[in-house]
């Protein structure tokens, strides 16, 4: 049956022509398993965002955005956005935090 | 995915980000770990969250690994009792493994004669991590999502696995509240060998089912 | 309590809600397609609602619905009995 695909979401791509299967993989950085964390927190313990928040502000993400950021970035990019709706953290103590992580040295971001 | 030609495009988001993003490494600043690591300050200071509980999270991530899966199909290959239990009731039998799924839901495919059953999740990436641990890169991929439910055999293809055409090929696309592993078939060989050797034949893949288990 | 029954053949709402932020978890390959109700999975909290998050969002019924993969795709290439199994809420399934 013939159906036209011109409508759907950039993440929705199932049926799409693609490439063969790149089977490499990494170890998941600590930082990544970070964002899962938070994640895990906000939904099952705080029930300050929902999966489905989390789901729907990485669909938001413009589609070239989408493709070029890794997987976790999506994440923590959503995440972000959800607090941020939410009222947990404001653009302005996000932005100023964000000058100050980049200001330390590492390790301190590590810890 | 790669991140060499990202830099440029990334910085879009980020206009006074003066570091020149890297490759993904821990020992890298880039822009989004910047973001982390702000949001984690600021969720912990408003005492919503503590570190000892991200520490937590990351140890439970950390044991949660395939061996988890093999070691519930190695006793459902022997034990027909408790494969008959994993597959009427996912969520009890797996209990006795200390699995929690939590609200979600366990559906377990069985291999056969006629069937072969893979796993999707052409929307995201939904995967029984409360078993199996965290999803491999490929998994997630643009390829694999894209292309298993169109062309299943093309893709057991690359993995190796070749599906014969009298045999059911079942794709299964994880969009909702059920998460699915796969039962591979137990393989010819293996008659003789106990629970505990069966364990390391089960792949993570095999349980993905875009490969089958060998001796 | 649902209202399709295992083995009732149903269709997929074809409806494209707008672009994103708007979410859903209907495939768009799926949109239109006809199959049967493989199982009756319970009944779930609306995801389209979960999305904004809403306190207490509506409880849908889930279904696993089974599609004959060459109903799906004119040029499939695999067996005559290939699948693929879905989750579908019910707010995107008709009776045929």
């Amino acid at each position: 049956m013939e159906r036209d695909f011109t409508a759907r979401g950039n993440h929705d791509m199932g049926g799409l022509t693609a490439g063969e299967i790149n089977k490499n993989e990494h170890d998941y950085a600590l930082w990544e398993k970070r964002v899962d964390a938070i994640m895990m927190l906000l939904t099952n313990d705080l029930k300050i965002m929902t999966v489905d928040q989390l789901r729907k502000g990485i669909e938001a993400l413009p589609p070239d955005a989408y493709d070029k950021m890794t997987y976790y970035e999506r994440w923590i990019s959503s995440i972000t956005n959800g607090l941020v709706e939410a009222g947990v953290i404001s653009t302005e103590e996000l932005r100023s935090r964000m000058a100050k992580v980049s200001s330390e040295p590492l390790r301190e971001k590590e810890s | 995915m790669t991140e060499t030609s990202d830099h440029e495009h990334l910085h879009q988001y980020d206009p006074g980000h003066e570091h020149p993003l890297q490759a993904d490494q821990d020992d890298s600043i880039t822009y989004f770990k910047v973001m982390e690591a702000a949001v984690r300050n600021l969720l912990i200071e408003k005492k919503l969250i503590t570190a000892e509980q991200i520490r937590e999270k990351i140890e439970q991530m950390d044991a949660r690994v395939p061996a988890n899966g093999a070691k519930i199909i190695a006793k459902s290959w022997v034990d027909l009792e408790f494969k008959r239990k994993l597959l009427a009731n996912p969520r009890k039998a797996i209990a006795e493994f200390g699995h929690d799924i939590g609200p979600l839901h366990l559906i377990v495919l069985e291999n056969t004669e006629k069937v072969h059953n893979v796993v999707v999740c052409t929307l995201c990436s939904c995967y029984p991590r409360w078993i199996l641990g965290l999803p491999p890169d490929w998994y997630k991929s643009r390829e694999y999502r894209s292309r298993v439910v169109r062309e299943p055999r093309e893709v057991l293809q690359e993995f190796g696995t070749n599906i014969s055409l009298d045999r059911e090929v079942r794709v299964h696309d994880s969009t909702a509240d059920m998460r699915y592993l796969v039962l591979p078939m137990r393989p010819k060989g293996s008659e003789g060998m106990t629970e505990d050797e069966l364990v390391p034949l089960i792949g993570r893949d095999a349980m993905i089912g875009v490969t089958e288990v060998t001796v | 309590m649902p209202q399709f029954t295992v083995g009732e053949k149903v269709r997929v709402l074809s409806q494209w809600p707008p672009s994103p932020p708007i979410h859903c978890r209907t495939p768009y390959y799926i949109r239109g397609c006809s199959g049967i109700i493989e199982r009756y999975c319970g009944d779930f909290p609306n995801p389209e609602e979960l999305a904004f998050g809403r306190v207490e969002p509506r409880n849908l019924s889930l279904y696993r619905v089974r599609f004959k993969q060459r109903d799906l795709w004119d040029s499939y290439q695999g067996g005559l009995s290939d699948m693929i199994d879905i989750e579908i809420y019910e707010n995107w399934l008709e009776k045929i």
